[in-house]
Parts: C-alpha cells; sequence; structure tokens
C-alpha cells in the first residue's frame, strides 16, 4: 500500500488517479498510524513552503515522516513535497524543512516569467537505471517559483535549465526521492518516474 | 530548456463542449473527456475547459467532467467559468484539475484573487481578462459577459493589480482578434508582457500556423490557445508542434 500524505495541501486526486493508472494501491490520509503501516509515502505539496510545514506539523505529521524515513521508510516527495526534504527555504521568510537531504531552496532569479510554468526537457546528470525507461527527449511538467540550491551532485539525477539556472528536478539518496516537477502530470514518460519509483526504487 | 505551450480550449455548456464566433451562434462539437483524451494523444500540452453553463444548477456538470478528464489524461489542465468563491475554487482543484481561471468574477471581486492564491497558490490562480481596444485607441479596456460589458478598466493596469494580488498566469483574450482567424494580437501581449513578469497566455484570432509562430517569434507569449482550429480538424496539436519545430519554436513532441 502506498500512502499520500494528506495534510490539507495539493491537488491529491491527480496523484491517487495515476497510482489508480499503474495498478497501484494507494490510502490517502492524515492519519499517522495508518501512513507509517504504508510501504511507501508520497509527500505532495503546493502553496508555500512555510504553509505546508506548518499544515504538516499542526497534524503531527512532521514526527512521523521524520520516524518513517529515519527506520528506513521509502519516501517520494513531488514539487513542495520535494523542497521539503532540503534544509531550508527562504520563501516568505526563513522555514527550516525535514533536511533529510542537502540543499537550500531559493527564489528563481531570472528575466524569464516566474513561476515557471511549463514542460521543460530532462537532462540527465548522472547514469541512472531511469535513462533507460524514458524517451530520448523527456519533458517533464513544472510549475514553482522557488528550486532546490546547493544540492550534493551525488543525489542530482535530473535537472532542467531554465534560462541560465540549472533547476533541480529529481533527487534521490538512500530511501529518500524527489521531483521538483509533477510526474503525475508529465504524460507517458512521468508515469514511468512515478511507477520507478513505487516499484524499483 | 522551457518550452512553449500550445493550449487547445474547449468551452462546455450543458456538458458538452460547444464553440461559436465572439461568443455567439453556439454549435456543439463534441464529448469534453473525449476530445480531452484526443488532445492528450496529440501532445497537447494543457487543456483549458471554459464552463459556460448559464445556469447554476449544472455546475455539477462540470465538477463531473473534471473528475473523468483527470481520470484519463495526465497533463495539465484549468477550468474557468462560473467560479465566484473559494468554495467552488476548492471543488474545482479537488475534482482534479490543477489551475482555475477567474475572469469577471475577479472584476467584480478583486479579493478573491488574494483569497486564492494564499489558500491554493498562486500557481493555480490564472486571471482569464478578455481585453477591446478602446475606440480612441489609446490602450485597451477590460470587458466581461462575453464583451457585452465594458468595465471602464484598463486591462493592463488591471492584470497589474491581479498579479500583485496573486494571480500566477494571465490568460488574455483579445475581443478585438476573437473569432476572425487573423493573427494573435500581438501589440497587446506585448503591452501585458511588459508590465508583469507571470506567464503569459495568448488568446484569440488564431488561424492558421502561420499565427503560432509569429506570437512566438515575436515573443509576445509563453503559450498559445485556440479552439475551433483543433475541434474541427483542420490542425492537429502535433502538426502545430512539428510546424513550429521546423520554425525554430521550441516545442515538446
Amino acid at each position: 500500500m502506498i500512502g499520500i500524505i494528506d495534510y490539507g495541501m495539493g491537488n491529491l486526486r491527480s496523484l491517487e488517479n495515476a497510482l489508480k493508472y499503474l495498478g497501484k494501491e494507494c490510502v490517502i490520509s492524515s492519519d499517522p498510524e495508518v501512513l507509517t503501516s504504508c510501504e511507501r509515502l508520497i509527500l505532495p505539496g503546493v502553496g508555500a513552503f512555510g504553509d505546508c510545514m506548518k499544515n504538516l506539523k499542526d497534524r503531527k505529521l512532521d514526527v512521523m515522516v521524520r520516524e518513517y524515513v529515519e527506520k528506513g521508510g521509502k519516501i517520494l516527495g513531488i514539487c513542495l513535497g520535494m523542497q521539503m526534504l532540503f534544509e531550508s527555504s527562504e520563501e516568505k521568510g526563513f522555514t527550516e524543512g525535514f533536511g533529510f537531504l542537502k540543499g537550500k531552496v531559493i527564489r528563481l532569479q531570472t528575466d524569464l516569467p516566474v513561476p515557471e510554468i511549463g514542460w521543460n526537457e530532462l537532462e540527465w546528470n548522472q547514469e541512472h537505471p531511469l535513462k533507460g525507461i524514458l524517451s530520448e527527449h523527456a519533458h517533464a511538467y513544472y510549475v514553482h517559483s522557488y528550486y532546490a540550491a546547493q544540492t550534493d551532485p551525488d543525489d542530482l539525477i535530473i535537472c532542467s535549465l531554465y534560462g541560465d539556472i540549472r533547476v533541480a528536478g529529481l533527487v534521490a539518496r538512500a530511501n529518500v526521492a524527489g521531483c521538483q516537477f509533477h510526474p503525475e502530470k508529465s504524460g507517458e514518460d512521468g508515469l514511468k518516474i512515478l511507477k520507478y519509483y513505487m516499484e524499483e526504487f | 530548456m522551457i518550452k512553449k505551450r500550445i493550449i487547445p480550449c474547449l468551452d462546455v455548456r450543458d456538458g458538452k463542449v460547444v464553440k461559436g464566433i465572439n461568443f455567439v451562434g453556439l454549435k456543439e462539437v463534441g464529448d469534453p473527456v473525449e476530445l480531452a483524451e484526443r488532445y492528450y494523444r496529440q501532445s497537447a500540452d494543457e487543456l483549458v475547459f471554459l464552463d459556460i453553463t448559464a445556469t447554476h444548477e449544472h455546475r455539477d456538470t462540470m465538477v463531473h467532467i473534471v473528475e473523468k478528464v483527470a481520470e484519463k489524461i495526465f497533463m495539465p489542465f484549468t477550468v474557468g467559468g462560473g467560479i465566484r468563491t473559494t468554495e467552488d475554487i476548492r471543488r474545482i482543484l479537488r475534482a482534479g484539475a490543477d489551475k482555475v481561471s477567474l475572469n469577471s468574477a475577479a472584476v467584480r471581486n478583486p479579493d478573491i484573487l488574494n483569497e486564492g492564491a494564499s489558500m491554493f497558490g498562486d500557481q493555480c490562480i490564472v486571471l482569464a481578462v478578455d481585453g477591446r481596444m478602446r475606440s480612441d485607441g489609446s490602450g485597451w479596456n477590460v470587458v466581461i459577459n462575453g464583451g457585452r460589458i465594458d468595465t471602464g478598466l484598463d486591462a493592463v493596469e488591471w492584470i497589474r493589480e491581479g498579479v500583485s494580488r496573486g494571480a500566477g498566469e494571465i490568460l488574455l483574450t483579445s475581443m478585438d482578434a476573437d473569432g476572425t482567424k487573423q493573427g494573435f494580437d500581438i501589440p497587446f501581449l506585448k503591452a501585458v508582457r511588459q508590465a508583469v513578469n507571470v506567464p503569459v497566455i495568448a488568446s484569440g484570432g488564431c488561424g492558421s500556423l502561420e499565427h503560432f509562430r509569429e506570437v512566438f517569434a515575436e515573443d509576445a507569449a509563453d503559450a498559445a490557445l485556440a479552439a475551433s482550429l483543433f475541434h474541427y480538424n483542420e490542425l492537429t496539436v502535433t502538426d502545430v508542434k512539428e510546424y513550429l519545430q521546423k520554425e525554430g519554436i521550441p516545442v515538446r513532441l
């Protein structure tokens, strides 16, 4: 069973639909007991970083997530859920993240429109099994105004260029993975990435 | 790099996709879920559904359509029309839409932009603006109710305010160009683009492949929206993207 962490943020329906399409059983829950018993967790998120962390804390889900990950549980963060895996964010003031991954979330500084909204090409930062699974010029759908900087190069699997900014697209270390883009909204390649992290990872 | 987006727009009335010129003379063109799946296969980058149902009791129809679409296609889509409160926004997003577009409701109650953005995030609040050039040619005014009411508001100023209130994207329709098939309204788009730094979707006037190329080559928009061209199979989304790629415009194929 895959647990989708429900803390009042995000379009969980689309994620649930994508998992169903992939034949995965999943539960949307804010109950720490239910979530702890899941084989894998997905941490979604939209809105502002600080609000997301606060909503998690209000539901005591921050403690649950930390314990789950420390015990080796597999977690995939999506969009803001991915950003929360890092040390901190500067969105609307300074907020601490989980710190599972090295890096700080900062604002996109560019002449291009912010937020970045749209399909960006995926570029490989390292050799990875997904490379043989995705199509040659795979793209994914991004919607964000902040991005993870100063990440550990070993964690960075895929990035996308926005102007001259290298946006961390897909990151993973041990049992923790995250994608800035929305795999559930990124067509066939997005579904393949989601499937990979629900099976192989 | 980020790619320019091609967005088919589906006007939905009483559960069916319809199309008319300048919002009159509507004709049924198909089932919204079937059309959405067709565009998904043609690698459309997003979809926009505009609910033009006149009566309140048919609103549930739109929610059901959103639910069905979200089960079948794994790409982003926006829903607009008839959204007046944050509760309306919540219902549509919970049904599986990624963004909502607010048009006349935002003109009547601008606070909905602030409330919507703070509750659901800037990224899911699209400010849709229909504009028409003032008779003296000095700029564009915001029009509502399908162009029947001139609000007297300057469109560029309104968009600037809308973005400061939290709109994350602009869907700009030129009522002068809409239905003419003479091309997008480049001067209007450029005026908006200079005023704000959020992505702009161009709408109204597209009648040929060349019009898509022009709006992107002029850097007047991040995305282009079209309806009847696609519904009547005059062009497929794939045709447009293959053409644009040949012309050196970055697209996802």
